[in-house]
Order: C-alpha cells, then sequence, then structure tokens
C-alpha cells in the first residue's frame, strides 16, 4: 500500500524545532511517514534527502527571515534535477505579503505559527492523492 | 520506464522510485528487481542492532565517514517502527548523519518497519539488493532496536554488529537474551560516559560462556565514542577481519547458500500459495470448507490434505 510521505525540513541557521516536531507527529498520527532531518538544514541538503526518501511533500519550516531567499533556492535546485511532483508546503513567521509573493511563486501553502495541526494534516490529503 | 536500467546507470531518483514500489508491493517492482539480480552480491552488507538511543544512528554516520576515506561507497537502510495503530512513522534517524546528505557516493533511505516484527521491514532485504546493484561497496541496515525481536536481520547481514551502552543493564539482558548467538562484534557505544570496563568486562564474561571451536570466529568486543569519533577506525577494522574470516573459512559461501534457500522457498511458497487460491480453488469452496472446519464437521488437518490431493489429482 502507498503511503504519503513527507520530508519535514528546518531550514536556516538560527531557530528551534519543537514547531517542527510537532507538525512531524500529528502528521504521523495521520498515517503519514515522515522523515525528519534536524535543524540547520541547507537547501542542497533537503533537495537531496526528498530525492533519496522519493518524498510527496517537503514541509520547511525556518525562523530566520530568509524565506524569500531560501524557499526560492529549493525550488531552483528542484528545477534543475528535473523534479516536479513534489509539493513544498511552508512554515514560520512570514508576512502576508512575502507569503502572497511565495504561492505565487509556487509554495502550496504557508502555515502561519498558530495553525492547528490537523488543518496541515487535511490541506496534504486533500493534494496528494494516492 | 525502465528503472533498472535507470539504476545501473547511476541514477540515484530511480533507486528511490524502486525501493518506493518495492515498499508498496508493486508488481513492477519484480520485474525490476529480477532484471538487477545479476548485478548484485557484491557488498558487505552490515546489520547494526542494539537497544533504541545506544547510538546507532550516530556510529553509522561516523562509520560512514571512515568508509569513505577508504573511497567506500556506502548505502544506508535506517528503520523505524510504524505504529499500529495509525499505520504512520517518525524516521528519524538521518538527523545524526547530517554531515554525508550531499555527498553522491552515499544513499541514505529511511524506512517504517510496516508491520513487520522482527525489526526490519519486509522491503528491507530488496532494498539492500538495490543498494548493491547500484554500486554500494558497504550497506548499513540499522534494525529498529527492539533487542530481542531483532533476529532477521542476521539473515540478510554477512556481519551483525550489537551496540549497546555503558550503564544499561537492561540493554545486557537483551542481549543475552537471544542475540549473543548472532552477533559478529559487539559494541559498547558512548564509551565517554562512566562505566564502560564494566560493561565491557561483563560482556567479555558472557561471551566466554560460549566455547568457540578453532578456527571459528570469536565476537569480539570493541569500544567506541560516536560523540569523541574515538574507536571508529579500529571498529572498521574489526569489521574487515570478520569478512576476511567469512572469505577464508568459506563461510560466506555457506551464509549466501542459506540466503539464496531462505528467499527462493518463500518466493515458491508464496507463488504457488497465489497460484492455487486464484485458479485452483472454486469460488466459495475456502470459506464453505473454514465454515465446515469451524463446525468441526472436519479438522483443518484432514482438510488441507483433501485440498492438496485434489489439486495434484486433477
Ligand atoms: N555521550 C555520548 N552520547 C552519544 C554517543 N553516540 C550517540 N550519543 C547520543 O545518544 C542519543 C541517541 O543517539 P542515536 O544515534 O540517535 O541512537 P539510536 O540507537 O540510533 O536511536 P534509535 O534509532 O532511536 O533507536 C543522541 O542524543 C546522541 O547524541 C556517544 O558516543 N557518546
Ligand atoms: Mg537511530
Amino acid at each position: 500500500m502507498k503511503k504519503i510521505r513527507v520530508l519535514i525540513a528546518k531550514l536556516g541557521l538560527n531557530g528551534h524545532d519543537r514547531g517542527a516536531k510537532v507538525v512531524a507527529r500529528a502528521l504521523r498520527d495521520a498515517g503519514m511517514e515522515v522523515i525528519y532531518t534536524g535543524l540547520h538544514q541547507t537547501p542542497e541538503q533537503v533537495m537531496e534527502t526528498a530525492i533519496q526518501e522519493d518524498v510527496d511533500v517537503i514541509g520547511i519550516s525556518l525562523l530566520s527571515g530568509a524565506h524569500m531567499t531560501l524557499f526560492p533556492m529549493v525550488q531552483k535546485l528542484l528545477k534543475e534535477h528535473r523534479i516536479d511532483n513534489i509539493m513544498i508546503i511552508g512554515g514560520g513567521i512570514i508576512p502576508e505579503e512575502d507569503s502572497f509573493k511565495l504561492k505565487q511563486a509556487g509554495i502550496a501553502e504557508i502555515f502561519g505559527p498558530g495553525t492547528n495541526t490537523k488543518d496541515i494534516v487535511n490541506f496534504i490529503l486533500s493534494k496528494v492523492k494516492k | 520506464m525502465n528503472l533498472a536500467e535507470h539504476i545501473l546507470n547511476g541514477d540515484r531518483k530511480a533507486v528511490a522510485k524502486l525501493i518506493t514500489l518495492v515498499e508498496n508491493n508493486s508488481p513492477e517492482s519484480i520485474k525490476q528487481l529480477s532484471v538487477l539480480h545479476s548485478h548484485c552480491g557484491k557488498a558487505h552488507v552490515i546489520g547494526v542492532t542494539g537497544a533504541p538511543g545506544c547510538g546507532k544512528s550516530s556510529l553509522i554516520g561516523k562509520l560512514t565517514a571512515e568508509y569513505r576515506k577508504l573511497g567506500k561507497r556506502v548505502g544506508i537502510i535506517a528503520i523505524d517502527p510504524t505504529s499500529p495503530f495509525t499505520g504512520g512513522a517518525f524516521l528519524g534517524d538521518r538527523i545524526r548523519m547530517q554531515e554525508h546528505f550531499t555527498d553522491k557516493d552515499i544513499f541514505i533511505r529511511s524506512m517504517g518497519s510496516r508491520g513487520s516484527l522482527g525489526g526490519i521491514a519486509k522491503s528491507t532485504a530488496d532494498t539492500a539488493k538495490i543498494l548493491d546493484a547500484f554500486g554500494k561497496d558497504i550497506i548499513f541496515i540499522e534494525t529498529v532496536g527492539a533487542g530481542q525481536a531483532d533476529v532477521e536481520i542476521a539473515k540478510i547481514a554477512l556481519t551483525l554488529l550489537v551496540v549497546t551502552m555503558p550503564g544499561s543493564g537492561d540493554d545486557v539482558q537483551a542481549i543475552k537474551a537471544g542475540i549473543l548467538e548472532t552477533g559478529d562484534i559487539f559494541v559498547i557505544n558512548k564509551a565517554d560516559i562512566p562505566g564502560t570496563e564494566q560493561a565491557e568486562l561483563y560482556l567479555e564474561q558472557m561471551l566466554n560462556l560460549t566455547s568457540y571451536p578453532a578456527g571459528k570466529w570469536k565476537p569480539r568486543v570493541m569500544k567506541t565514542s560516536a560523540s569523541l569519533n574515538t574507536g571508529i577506525a579500529e571498529l572498521v577494522d574489526a569489521i574487515q577481519s570478520h569478512m576476511e574470516y567469512l572469505k577464508k573459512s568459506g563461510e560466506i559461501g555457506a551464509k549466501l547458500r542459506e540466503k539464496a534457500r531462505v528467499e527462493f522457498m518463500a518466493l515458491v511458497k508464496q507463488n504457488v500459495t497465489k497460484y492455487i487460491l486464484e485458479h485452483v480453488i472454486k469460488k466459495g469452496e475456502l470459506e464453505e470448507t473454514i465454515e465446515r472446519i469451524i463446525k468441526r464437521q472436519i479438522d483443518p488437518y484432514s482438510a488441507a490434505d483433501e485440498l492438496v490431493e485434489r489439486i495434484f489429482s486433477e
């Protein structure tokens, strides 16, 4: 049976991973396989892990404020490797207008700090067809 | 799409896709695996088992760095438990292997146990084959780490590392309970914390209770600290010695033969059963027989005999 595989990655230099872990556990409890890679990931590491783990979704969490450079870097790397079937979602403190721009550029959804994990689960379930 | 061909051409995306097909029990995976078979058999598969938290992932991370210095290409399969209630899994072994994520000569795959009870997943052996055909020289398999139940790994690993740590009495108990016979090298990891000498003494004593005939491999006890990166090169040496022993003694031939036999017999059994269920048994017959067994009109032994006799007489 096919299972939804999700990579949860924490990009950027600072921050903790409490929020990311909460999301990871919620996805696991919804029956998904969650690959968790820990803090301080670079876009290259995220891309390589996503390839080797054959994930359906990449969830990127960041607090550092570098979202307008880091998200596009991951997208660019995936594109360079001709990977077009992985959905990217984001989490963290991201201003409304940036969030809008990122979504315009192909990030599927951005979830703010107060998001109910159920919404994230449902979003993934509705987008990833198995 | 011919995944096997892509894999043999060095395409890691194809490797990842085929592993997924194997995990999902896709019939297509069988076709691809059969193509890969003739390209397998070169890798040294190393099992790493031991209680949760003893440092299996950290140790594999460090051993991998050491093998890379020797120019070896490394594959890692890390299994974590799948929740029996939700079917989900939290796969966190990669956290300890970050330095290797972007090395093109390393391939890491995390895996949920998906209902298997023996410490590895049903798809682990086939995944090891894929990495073997892909050209990995060394393949580490990290088991779920349930201790006693981790017996399946002994069937697919050529060398089995049993990891423990100082001060964990329970751990040593777990070793006592069954894996003592199958471990080739016992590793006391976290040798940077107190209690290492006691653990070493205890393990040595345990191993001395068994007598090893001359010329047979006697399990070794090694001390490592994945945190301080000590004892790692020595452990690699010990693993290499074990491989040399397997080759010199001819035991490797016996191991591979047994492995092939187990795999082949399992496949025959699976295919025969499938064929009978799909083509031979008449619709409803199975349920009818089961009904009769429940009602005690026939016993299951005779019912099975009758069925098999009928199949072969037809
Ligand atoms: N002091 C010390 N701590 C270590 C050493 N190796 C690992 N650890 C720590 O032990 C904890 C568990 O390490 P892991 O490598 O995740 O252990 P594991 O056996 O893979 O754990 P599971 O996969 O959950 O069964 C981590 O916090 C590591 O930092 C070591 O040599 N010394
Ligand atoms: Mg681990």
